[in-house]
């Protein structure tokens, strides 16, 4: 598009204000110097500084000059628009005058945090507020778009966080659909035996929630399935939801595990490793995943049943299943659905201790993790709840390792949050179970919330040993007599400065959380970003700590950061939350940065139209030009920047407004 | 350890750089750069645009002609656009436009397009610092060889056509 030399409105009369934000401005930039600067550019009517811009009395400032000053345009210069663009707005709009004449100069975020010469950051300031008026000479006080909200809620994830979110928002009485891609709900609580730091059973704690999931009359429960695609936008997201093929009919099965008995896999070699006792026992082609699996609906495996491998089967199964429940013929079923917001809680996955090879896990049997000791210590476990060592008897010494892959540079350089605390019921039960000396190595031992300094003292009062120091190794290189046929934990005691040898029975290693190791492939069917170590990331870290950059979609639980059950129940809840005050408010507002055409300058050249990803432009043939689907366009401004006429335009982005801009960041250097 | 930029001599050669960030995530990248209080050369100038794909050659161009000496573009990483695709669009426009660049003399080098995702603030401070060392090695953009630039539909239009042609 060619540089249009239109001349702006002459009725100006702007308003700039430059905000001190305390001292995270005024300590960098010279706000009575930019204030001056700004006063004398063209069109402006006053120009003033004030300590907090965003406070009431600031607001009110803005909205006295509009009243009294006739003041018609608004500048502020202060922090990010990400930030505080809606706040101002509305202080305009509430003072009368349209919120699209409203902009913002990004002098904190972009100035005053990141340059350290007080002159230059002065300078870059005085070029951010020249190019925010001259760009505001071309605003128009465009009318934001109302669009009706979708009432249902999708919840992904069905684990504590999406079992939570889910019940709260059927209670409320909003149809809710759950989606897990397990054949159970339950995620990782339902594996865990105990709870910190009240040592709630998880199971007493969890199943009737789950229970309550699956008897709600508003929440659509569908495990095995995944979510395909997702299109649309806030109020009204159109997603595909691939239901896997479980070879079952749910709606017969009662879980009976009849078929589970009369399956032919009986050898322990032909089965596969159990996932929810994560491979510490073995289940057949056709399995229950845990005794409370809800729904309580058996799962064909086609990965291994003889007759959906290789067609040839006894079919004993089938034979047993008095109900017929048994479906060979089942296949894989996408659904449609239409909801009007997302709750992403997905969850993490456990760090694989093998890549720390030094610790010996898969290479000693009695090198455990966290996760397998909570199966062992579970009364329907693998071993009935027995704690014991591979040979069957009971350890009599343990050691227990802290910070496993996390706050190490090497894997990942963050705290998991959780094994602290993990460790420190570890050490716990397995005192409680087998009365083994139990160590503890932690580096630094971190107990912050409520009820868990006070855990603390409880282990220590029951005469757990803590050793401070980052173990060093595990192995079984005897050196003494005394070390011969055990595991010998080698760690320097930072407390004492000195190297020790331990020798233990069974070693339990903390591992921290990570990511599920799909984040990637979610991140990007859902548009939402992820932080670098790979979470999902909020929109902001205190003001939008459940919701992401697309609007409409909100975060909850461990797929944002590790974090224990109170912390992900929590945040279940302020998402489920967010979700409701969407979709009860039953509209939207559209930031109106939809692309137009100037149909006196279109040539219907079909440039524009492939590259539309919304396919929101299509040609109208009988007056040859193009045509943009306001409803359809999401406002990114690439068949604008495409059009070689310049008949494509994007409102709050125009190219009056961005060469004006250009300009303005030019003018002053 | 933050990088600092110690005060100009006046004399001294100052680049002016241009940055157009998309919303989503270099802008957003650049205020995590804020407040995560990464010092960075004071030498850019973000203009803030939806998604690459706005991005118009021509503003480049229109900066480089207004006295900026290079331009810095910052889009989402390949896949993670917020629209889909408008980073791709923006990197085969970036590609031809190096190339006319070259054409008219001016080095390519003058402008960088990078990816930078939400969560790199540190690749904002990185990647502005070393774009700012690059152009100061460049040294002011001279546009004096080059004949004046005609502001008229005409000329402009071959530049637009051939920009766009390869992209459609």
């Amino acid at each position: 598009m060619i540089m249009q030399k239109k001349a702006p409105p002459e009725d100006l009369r702007i308003g700039v204000y430059v905000c001190h934000c305390g001292a995270n401005i005024a300590s960098k930039v010279n706000v009575e110097s930019t204030r001056d600067f700004a006063q004398k550019l063209p069109g402006v009517a006053v120009a003033r500084d004030y300590k907090f811009a965003c406070s009431d009395p600031g607001q009110e400032l803005i909205q006295n000059d509009i009243r009294e000053l006739g003041i018609n345009r608004v500048v502020v210069a202060s922090c990010s628009p990400q930030l505080h663009e809606k706040t101002f707005r509305k202080a305009c709009a509430d003072a009368g005058l349209s919120p699209f004449y409203c902009q913002m100069a990004n002098i904190r975020e972009h100035v005053s945090w990141v340059t350290s010469d007080p002159v230059l950051a002065t300078r870059k300031a005085k070029a951010l507020v020249a190019a925010a008026v001259r760009r505001l000479a071309w605003a128009k006080a465009l009318e934001t778009k109302r669009v009706d909200v979708h009432p249902d809620v999708l919840v992904v994830g069905g684990g504590i966080a999406g079992i939570h979110a889910a019940l709260l928002l059927a209670n409320a009485g909003k149809k809710v659909f759950l989606v897990e891609r397990e054949p159970t709900i339950g995620g990782h609580m339902a594996q865990f035996d105990k709870t910190f730091p009240t040592m709630d059973c998880a199971a007493c704690i969890l199943t009737p929630k789950m229970s309550d999931v699956k008897n709600h009359p508003n929440i659509h429960m569908w495990t095995y399935s995944e979510v395909e695609e997702v299109a649309g936008f806030t109020g009204n997201f159109k997603v595909t939801v691939r239901r896997k093929a479980r070879y079952v009919k749910e709606k017969l099965c009662v879980g009976c595990n009849d078929c589970v008995e009369a399956c032919v896999l009986k050898k322990d070699k032909v089965q596969v490793p159990d996932e929810f006792n994560v491979g510490l026992s073995r289940r057949k082609a056709v399995y229950m995943p845990f005794p409370q699996a809800t729904p309580a609906c058996v799962v064909i495996d086609p990965e291994q049943c003889l007759q959906l491998m290789k067609g040839k089967c006894a079919q004993t199964c089938v034979e047993a299943c008095e109900r017929a429940a048994i479906d060979f013929d089942q296949t894989d079923e996408l659904i449609e659905i239409d909801v009007g917001a997302i709750i992403i809680a997905t969850g993490y996955k456990v760090f694989d201790a093998r890549r720390i090879p030094q610790y010996g896990y898969g290479r000693f049997t009695n090198v455990y993790t966290t996760l397998e000791i909570e199966r062992l210590v579970n009364a329907s476990g693998p071993t009935g709840g027995e704690l014991i060592l591979r040979d069957g008897t009971l350890p009599k010494v343990v050691g227990v390792v802290h910070c496993v892959g996390s706050r190490d540079r090497r894997f990942n350089p963050y705290c998991s949050n959780v094994c602290c605390m993990g460790a420190l019921k570890m050490a716990h039960l397995i005192k409680e179970r087998t009365g083994a000396e139990v160590f503890n190595f932690y580096v630094d031992m971190r107990t912050a919330f409520k009820g868990y300094e006070e855990f603390y003292d409880q282990i220590l009062s029951e005469g757990v040993q803590f050793v401070r120091g980052r173990v060093a190794e595990v192995t079984d290189w005897a050196m003494t007599e005394e070390e011969k046929g055990k595991l010998i934990i080698r760690v320097e005691d930072t407390l004492v400065g000195v190297a020790r040898r331990i020798p233990v029975d069974m070693v339990v290693l903390a591992v921290g959380l990570e990511p599920q190791a799909d984040a990637p492939e979610i991140q990007r069917c859902f548009n939402i970003s992820c932080s670098n170590e790979g979470f999902f990331l909020e929109r902001h870290p205190k003001l939008g700590p459940v919701s992401t950059f697309t609007d409409g979609i909100f975060l909850a639980g461990a797929c944002q950061g590790p974090k224990d059950i109170p912390e992900t129940v929590a945040q279940a809840g302020a998402a489920a939350a967010e979700a409701l005050s969407l979709v009860d408010r039953g509209f939207v507002e559209i930031e109106p940065n939809t692309a137009w055409i100037d149909e006196d300058v279109c040539s219907g050249c079909k440039t524009c139209i492939p590259l539309c990803p919304f396919k929101a432009i299509k040609r109208d043939e009988e007056r040859g030009i193009a045509v943009i689907n306001e409803a359809l366009c999401k406002g990114c401004g690439t068949c604008v920047a495409a059009c070689p006429s310049g008949a494509a335009q994007q409102n709050l982005f125009t190219d009056e407004q961005i060469y004006e801009e250009i300009e303005g960041v030019l003018s002053y250097a | 350890m933050p990088e600092d930029v110690s005060l100009p001599i006046a004399e001294e050669f100052e680049p002016r750089i241009v940055a157009f960030f998309c919303n989503w995530c270099t802008y957003t990248a650049s205020d995590l750069a804020g407040t995560s209080r990464m010092t960075y050369a004071p030498n850019t100038r973000v203009i803030r645009v939806m998604c690459s794909g706005r991005i118009d050659p021509q503003f480049i161009l229109a900066a480089l002609r207004g006295g900026a000496d290079g331009v810095l573009l910052g889009g989402c990483h390949p896949g993670d656009c917020h629209y889909q695709a408008g980073n791709y669009k923006c990197l085969r426009r970036y590609r031809l436009l190096k190339r006319l660049l070259a054409q008219m003399g001016i080095e390519e080098q003058r402008v960088r397009l990078e990816w930078i995702a939400a969560s790199e603030g540190d690749r904002v401070q990185k990647v502005t610092n070393e774009m700012v060392e690059q152009i100061r090695k460049l040294g002011p953009l001279n546009l004096e060889h080059i004949p004046a630039p005609d502001v008229d539909v005409d000329a402009e239009e071959p530049l637009a056509a051939a920009a766009e042609g390869a992209v459609s």
